[in-house]
């Protein structure tokens, strides 16, 4: 019985590794006050990039950094949008994530081998493989930290670093204070303009992060839609986690909870349709979307930062 | 000197039409800027996918088959937005609604005279693609839940559902292991008048004109407007915004759905892989780009089903991926976003000593 949720626990992670990233990135950003619903396109973008890299030049750490780039860039352009040109914050993150799906189709229909026909998909490279650490990966349940792959890793120290300079530094107090309540944040000296952009970008940044680890280590290659809605669901984890990063492990462990028991189901041959066992995770979100808001409306203090998808402008006073 | 932004009193007009043509002479250039990086003529591709799409009456009806769906999915956006109600599940409704149909055609065309059996197969497609919108809407204004994440999410479970019926239950025996259903019988035919160009169209467009009387000389129309506009003052007019958001979901699904209807029965004939095309998604940009004006949606949806059927023409001509139609649309959005700024404000100059004052 341990040994099998060991196992679970193990795939959990892994699976749960680029949410956590995705989730961590866009609270950030939300809690400037930007809503970015390209987080889709901008995982799909640094999942691609991550891939064509190491493909071609066989770096992971470039990868990563290329794919973090791009996840910012486009963070950047939505930023732009939104802040600067105060268009609507939808539809300029829909945007962004109806381009990135169609640039990063694009793209791994391009940059392949000639021999491939210039297809990514089916390609094979380097990835992140799972490293052990000697000792601790024999605990019963909790050895399952200690085999996974070194952006894993990488979560345990941003989980609580995340946490404490929202909470515990001046620069998080003057995030929250910017998302919470513009006008105040502006008369108190806090640039708005310039830490909404700046927290919008380092949120692409992290949500490339997680779209290079699909791509790099969870499912190594490139498949069209490898990140299959993973996108979607960090919106819904943001609000599952109440804007609070420290959260965040929660729901990526419940829904890399639910790919992984897919994924033992799946591989132990039940007669349950694979299409059906697939919806697992958007009933999933639906559900938790429903309890968590209806749990929220009787809790009036948690609740999304006020100033939440709206632009700021000084001239409009 | 400094310039500034000023609120206009009204929408300027020349923007309004302004804004979407230059947001589209700028996608054009951005996307040969990316074209030429990958070592292809901008002018040759360009000129191929226009070709692809308008090039004959042959290659203009495959426009229009692609232009009948992206009509009705952007003209129930178009409802959704209206309202500031965030409906992305466009998609999901539309596969919904031609498992409906396809419900209809293959299990009850035994009990339904003939000449009934296609408006129940198109209307009972529309409902199911309505209640699939509803169901984001009832939730939204009974509870509060977020629309964005809901109607995205049902996409998802549509799609699985429909590939869990064509690929199990209703899969056709005699189908060689294809993934789809047996046929429909004849009289669940959607009539073509030219190539796969369906009768589809012409009700789409009568529906885009309609629409456009409904929403901007009827009083539902004005109520909708309202809420989108502020929901709280016109709650406080005494409009009935619930009810009105649900309703008008409903139709906005029921466009949806009569798209996958109209899909299954003109189309393909029976349920298959390939029905969830993104006409969904790109159902957004023609709501987007044509201001969320019924009519000129109809022209937009043109547009967009010739870039479509532009980029299937490159890949087959010249190799390149037909992602690219899906490139350029996902481009027009940009500069069209920044340009609104233009239709709301104007820029002002302000001297330095003034603002000093």
């Amino acid at each position: 019985m341990t040994a099998l949720i060991t196992s679970i626990l193990t795939i959990t992670l892994s699976a749960g590794t680029s949410l956590v990233y995705a989730t961590i990135g866009e609270i950030y950003t939300e809690r400037s006050g930007i809503l970015n619903l390209g987080v889709e396109g901008m995982m799909l973008m640094g999942a691609l990039t991550a891939f064509a890299t190491v493909f071609h030049t066989g770096s992971l750490l470039l990868s990563v950094i290329l794919a973090m780039a791009v996840g910012g860039f486009l963070a950047l352009i939505h930023a732009f949008l939104s802040i600067t040109m105060r268009a609507n914050q939808v539809v300029s993150g829909l945007s962004i994530t109806l381009f990135g799906t169609g640039f990063a189709s694009f793209l791994g229909q391009r940059l392949g081998p000639e021999s491939n026909n210039f297809y990514l998909s089916g390609m094979t490279a380097q990835r992140y493989a799972a490293v052990q650490i000697e000792g601790l990966t024999d605990l019963p349940i909790l050895g399952a930290f200690f085999k996974q792959d070194v952006l894993t890793y990488g979560i345990y120290i941003l989980i609580p670093l995340a946490w404490f300079f929202m909470y515990k530094t001046k620069h998080g107090l003057n995030l929250r204070a910017v998302g919470e309540n513009p006008q105040t944040a502006d008369a108190m000296g806090v640039n708005v303009v310039k830490l909404r952009y700046l927290y919008t970008v380092i949120g692409g940044m992290l949500v490339g992060l997680g779209g290079a680890h699909l791509s790099l280590a969870y499912t190594p290659g490139w498949t069209e839609n490898i990140t299959g809605g993973r996108g979607w669901i960090v919106i819904a984890l943001v609000i599952f986690s109440m804007w609070n990063p420290s959260r965040a492990i929660l729901g990526a462990i419940l829904f890399g909870g639910i790919n992984a028991v897919q994924f033992r189901l799946q591989a132990s041959g039940t007669d349950i349709p694979s299409a059906y066992l697939n919806m697992a995770p958007y009933v999933a979100t639906i559900i938790v979307l429903v309890l968590v808001t209806v749990w929220e409306s009787h809790n009036r203090r948690i609740g999304p930062p006020n100033a939440l998808g709206t632009s700021y402008m000084r001239e409009d006073k | 000197m400094q310039l500034m932004f000023e609120k206009r009193k009204s929408l300027s007009r020349k923007a309004i039409v302004l804004v979407p043509v230059v947001s589209f002479l700028v996608s054009l250039l951005l996307s040969g800027i990316l074209l030429a990086i990958f070592g292809a003529n901008p002018m040759r591709t360009f000129a191929a996918m226009f070709n692809g799409a308008f090039g004959s009456w042959s290659n203009f009806t495959e426009t229009l088959v692609k232009a009948i769906p992206l009509m009705l999915t952007g003209l129930g956006v178009t409802i959704a937005f209206r309202l500031r109600f965030w409906n992305i599940g466009a998609e999901g409704q539309l596969v919904l609604g031609g498992v409906a149909a396809t419900w209809v055609a293959l299990f009850w065309s035994p009990f339904i005279p003939d000449f009934l059996l296609l408006p129940t197969v198109i209307l009972f497609g529309s409902l199911v693609g309505g209640l699939w919108a509803g169901l984001p809407a009832y939730l939204k204004t009974k509870l509060g839940v977020d629309e964005t994440l809901v109607t995205l999410m049902l996409n998802y479970v549509a799609i699985l559902f429909a590939e869990g019926l064509y690929y199990g239950a209703w899969r056709d025996p005699q189908g060689y292991g294809f993934p789809g259903t047996r046929e429909f019988p004849q009289a669940a035919w959607l009539p073509r008048f030219s190539g796969r160009a369906h009768v589809g169209l012409f009700v789409a467009i009568a529906i885009g004109l309609i629409l456009w009387l409904v929403l901007n000389r009827s009083k539902w129309g004005f109520e909708l407007n309202m809420i989108g506009k502020n929901q709280r003052a016109a709650q406080c007019m005494g409009v009935n915004v619930k009810r009105n958001i649900v309703l008008a979901l409903l139709l906005s699904g029921a466009l949806a759905g009569m798209a996958g209807a109209f899909e299954v029965t003109a189309i393909s004939h029976r349920l298959q892989q390939g029905l969830a095309m993104g006409y969904g998604y790109t159902a957004i940009i023609v709501a987007w780009l044509s201001q969320l004006n019924p009519i000129a949606g109809l022209f937009v949806a043109v547009l967009m089903a010739a870039l479509l059927v532009g980029g299937d023409q490159v890949q087959m001509m010249m190799g390149l991926p037909a992602a690219m139609g899906l490139v350029m649309q996902g481009m027009i959005l940009f500069p069209m976003l920044a340009g609104s700024l233009f239709t709301e404000y104007r820029i002002k100059r302000i001297d330095k000593q003034e603002h000093a004052e």
